[in-house]
């Protein structure tokens, strides 16, 4: 469903290139009713509405500060009381796991849009202007993505310091290869279009054009890309805070706190198992999402 | 053939190459002061000098860069900023643990990750079809140092069959291989049964099947034989993948390898340790892919033997 | 043309439905042919009439949703229908055997064409020696003209032309001695040129082996070519049933005329191509009465109320038409 031929009928005014709103009108409404009807994705969509208004809203839905230590209750199994159990400082692991979501998605949603941005501008840099700017930024796509960059960002964070903000950094600035290389692809395959082609001859300025038609088509690349590279941001936050260069205590990443858990899986299992159950709910339902999206948005995009 | 070959080597070099600038520039220049980053702050003023001295950091940039560059070329990484050891022989040894268990965890992975995805491909939408891909679909969402904690959990402590911790035995090795690999089985089954799902379509296995060859055969011979082409390609991106999540779990299990040498070079802010640990993996991760790319060129008898009509 | 009177096989009222979302439907009804010893019978249609499906259906082939749902195929006595599994497998490639439209497509990438022509050898030879088996295998190449056979057996299909491939198609179903040879529109894909060589190699090895040929093609001048008799198909059913001779003397279904008649013909002067109007039902949308008649221009009432049956309406010439019964006199007008 190539959302730009639904305006190919149409004759164009070369010197006002206006992009019809009603065209791309029916196209969404389209998308919409097939993600509607795909039902795990509708459910896992709901999830995460749910898990971002706790997180959002964490100090209402917490039953205790996360920070608050009672050595009274150190490492209780899970009880009327304390529904997940506590930690070994006393302190509830609920609070904990609903103040850890904040952790996770922000991480997540920023880190990507972050390297949304940085890819999205590389990928039409590349794609538009071709020749020697495409080979320098095509072989930058190359050399991050023929390892994992979670290496890079180790690097970064010896540098900068652990922290939540340079996680958003360097998490943000390492992810942007993928994005990149298919916004690049997309511009390519726009270049060639009769049309463009017929606008540019015609005086039209070419970047001005380029953009012009290539925002509305991007846009569900784009959404699908960053809803599918949420989940690996959030695995590399929480492998990070587990090796202890994310986020710093006492703030309770998912990851710190399988971390902090190890020494403890012989009396209070619970406490390992329950943060791993939330990153896998998350990272699921951003997957599904993602796949639901994609299927509903581009399908061509499977590859 | 032969060209595609080279222009592959070439490219994996000026990655490396590339990939050597920018952690250079991560670890050196961002910093301002390298110095400080490994003294930390308790350093007094004397000791940052003598260090810096040492170190070479006194020298220009591009200077300290070539330097390291040619260093590099000779395998000298450095030494090691606390154990004085060379960086090259330090990271070798730990990376020999580290290599065992990621090839180790990748065989698994690929064993059940094909037979998997084939039955998948083969008894496609009956309940087995989706109960492997539901399950696959969890196994790519969970974190593989949680995998690992929890098999300690259940086999380590609950049935006491298998040792959580070190590195020596061979039985010490199947906990974390398993960890390692649970998470390539999933995504190995699903590609392997996407490829497969496409290839049973195609023309030539009707051939087969017209031929009068067993269901068995048309599957394995004729099928799977195509559809581990684009398996290939992925285990190339894929291992890298493997190396980096070894160092998840050779912290869980307590294991000597290159993942706890970075690690503990953060903490102990070993500079050249880190430096060199970044680049090795890296490079290795460089050169799997590039291994992996030739393999499939001449695995695949079209680009093997090219066009010769 | 050896056609002695022994019935290799019969096709007895078969029906293949596809079970879909829609419902069940008839991709094949009431087919009933058959094929003596020596004879090459064409199956002739549009795309989309059932005429691969059929073939499809007597090799066994049919993936769901597609089912033989009633009828026999009767291959010197025994009902292929009825057959299990690996009764099946047995006939296929050794028996009866097969070629595809696609050569391009119709090997296997990975394998070189002398491994594939000795997979169906032995694959119903248990005891053959490999050094047997590909010396048959090059034996085989050089029976269908492939120019040095010796060093080709070990090329891969990408190393050869399309036409070279659709000979190694011929090689591999012919390697057992089959005494049936199914062709599904072996030629279409194929340069004209290539065409005629192929539809003439065809024919010498068939004559060579004493086999049979069903000839599946949309294209009336391979039928003129290549068939002793011919079943015309629409819509999964067969129209009319006789001598090719006959058929293009005395055509008698209406749908024969138009087939016939849409050949464009080189020596004539045409201002237009003669074209049937109309297009071909939807499976889900068969008509109640002849399946001809929306695009007919003879019909009357009876054909839009009942389905016409297969009848002799001459001495080997059938035809389902209402217009050959005694019911079309006593009609009235459209």
């Amino acid at each position: 469903m190539d959302i730009l031929s639904l305006g190919k009928s149409k004759k164009y005014d070369f010197e006002n290139i206006e992009v019809k709103e009603n065209n791309y009108k029916g196209y969404y409404s389209k998308s919409f009713r097939i993600f509607r009807k795909n039902k795990e994705a509708m459910l896992c969509l709901f999830i995460i509405v749910a898990i971002s208004v706790v997180a959002i809203f964490a100090p209402f839905f917490a039953p205790y500060d996360p920070n608050a230590q009672s050595l009274a209750d150190m490492l209780q199994k899970p009880s009327a009381k304390h529904l997940f159990g506590t930690d070994e400082y006393g302190r509830d692991i609920l609070s904990r796991i609903i103040y850890g979501a904040r952790i996770s998605l922000s991480v997540g949603v920023i880190s990507q849009g972050i390297a949304s941005v940085i890819g999205f501008f590389m990928g039409v840099m590349a794609g538009y202007f071709g020749g020697w700017v495409d080979r320098i930024i095509s072989f930058l796509i190359q050399v991050f993505s023929s390892f994992p960059y979670i290496l890079f960002a180790i690097a970064l964070i010896f540098v900068l310091g652990p922290g939540i903000l340079n996680l958003f950094i360097a998490l943000g600035l390492l992810s942007w290869a993928n994005i990149a290389r298919m916004i690049r692809g997309q511009v390519m395959q726009l270049k060639k279009k009769e049309y463009i082609e017929a606008c540019i001859i015609n005086g039209g300025s070419g970047l001005r054009v380029i953009m012009k038609h290539l925002l509305p088509n991007c846009i569900s690349t784009m959404i699908v890309l960053i809803t599918l590279g949420i989940p690996s941001a959030i695995i590399n936050e929480a492998a990070l805070s587990f090796l202890g260069l994310g986020v710093q205590a006492p703030a309770s990443s998912w990851g710190s706190m399988i971390s902090l858990s190890q020494p403890y899986i012989r009396s209070n299992p619970s406490y390992s198992i329950i943060p791993g159950i939330a990153i896998i709910i998350v990272v699921l339902s951003f997957n599904i999402v993602g796949d639901g999206l994609r299927d509903a948005l581009d399908p061509k995009m499977k590859s | 053939m032969r060209k595609y070959i080279i222009k592959r080597v070439v490219e994996a070099i000026l990655v490396v190459f590339a990939i050597t600038v920018i952690t250079f520039i991560i670890l050196n220049v961002i910093p301002g002061d390298p110095v400080l980053l490994i003294l930390g702050d308790r350093a007094d003023a004397n000791t940052i000098e003598m260090v810096r001295h040492q170190m070479g950091f006194d020298k220009p940039l591009h200077i300290q860069f070539f330097n390291y560059l040619g260093k590099l070329l000779h395998l000298d990484l450095g030494v090691s900023y606390f154990t004085r050891e060379a960086v090259f022989q330090s990271l070798s040894r730990a990376f020999t643990l580290t290599i065992k268990l990621a090839l180790s965890a990748y065989a698994f992975a690929l064993v059940f990750g094909i037979t998997f995805g084939v039955i998948a491909s083969v008894k496609r939408g009956k309940f087995i079809d989706k109960f492997l891909m539901s399950t696959s679909i969890i196994g790519i969402s969970a974190p593989s140092f949680w995998v690992a904690i929890i098999l300690q959990i259940i086999f380590g402590l609950k049935l006491n069959l298998l040792p959580i911790s070190g590195g020596e035995s061979v039985s010490a090795f199947i906990l974390p291989a398993f960890a390692l690999g649970t998470r390539y089985i999933a995504s190995i089954a699903r590609i392997t049964r996407t490829s497969m799902l496409e290839i049973i379509g195609q023309d030539y296995v009707r051939t087969a099947e017209a031929k009068g060859v067993s269901k068995w055969r048309v599957t394995i011979g004729h099928a799977l034989r195509n559809a581990l082409l684009p398996i290939i390609t992925l285990i190339g991106a894929e291992l890298g993948g493997v190396l980096t999540g070894s160092m998840l779990i050779e912290k869980v299990f307590s294991i000597s390898g290159i993942g706890k040498l970075t690690v503990d070079s953060i903490l102990s802010r070993d500079m050249p340790v880190l430096q060199g640990a970044i680049i090795y993996i890296a490079t290795i991760c460089v050169i799997i892919y590039l291994l992996v790319d030739i393999s499939y060129a001449y695995i695949d008898p079209r680009i093997r033997l090219g066009d010769e009509q | 043309m050896d056609i002695n009177n022994k019935k290799l096989l019969e096709v007895k009222d078969l029906k293949v439905e596809f079970f879909t979302e829609e419902g069940k439907l008839p991709a094949i009804d009431n087919l009933s042919i058959s094929i003596n010893e020596g004879e090459t019978l064409g199956v002739v249609g549009e795309s989309g009439c059932g005429k691969s499906i059929t073939a499809l259906a007597i090799m066994r082939l049919l993936s769901s949703p597609g089912k033989i749902t009633r009828g026999e195929i009767l291959f010197k006595g025994q009902d292929l229908v009825k057959l299990r599994e690996d009764e099946i497998r047995k006939v296929r490639g050794n028996d009866i055997a097969m070629i595809f439209q696609e050569p391009m497509t119709s090997l296997n990438p990975v394998i070189t064409i002398g491994k594939q022509i000795i997979e169906v050898i032995t694959t119903h030879n248990k005891n053959i020696s490999k050094k047997e088996a590909n010396e048959k295998a090059i034996e085989m190449l050089k029976l269908v003209k492939i120019p040095m056979a010796e060093k080709r057996v070990n090329e891969y299909p990408h190393q050869l032309s399309g036409g070279m491939r659709q000979r190694v198609m011929i090689a591999i179903a012919l390697a057992c001695n089959p005494e049936l040879l199914i062709c599904d529109e072996p030629t279409t894909a194929l340069d004209v040129t290539i065409q005629s060589q192929i539809l003439k190699l065809i024919n010498t090895l068939k004559k060579k082996t004493n086999s049979s040929v069903i000839m599946i093609t949309h294209d009336m001048g391979v039928i003129s070519q290549m068939a002793d008799n011919v079943v015309v198909m629409y819509a999964g059913e067969a129209v009319e049933y006789t001598s090719v001779r006959e058929l293009f003397i005395n055509q008698l279904h209406p749908y024969t005329t138009g087939l016939i008649n849409s050949i464009p013909r080189l020596n004539e002067e045409v201002e237009e191509l003669e074209v049937i109007e109309g297009m071909v039902p939807l499976l889900s949308e068969l008509p109640k009465g002849c399946l001809f008649n929306t695009r007919c221009k003879y019909t009357k009432d009876i054909c839009r109320e009942k389905r016409p049956n297969l009848i002799e309406f001459k001495e080997n010439h059938k035809v389902r038409c209402w217009k050959y019964t005694e019911e079309w006199d006593k009609e009235g007008g459209k």
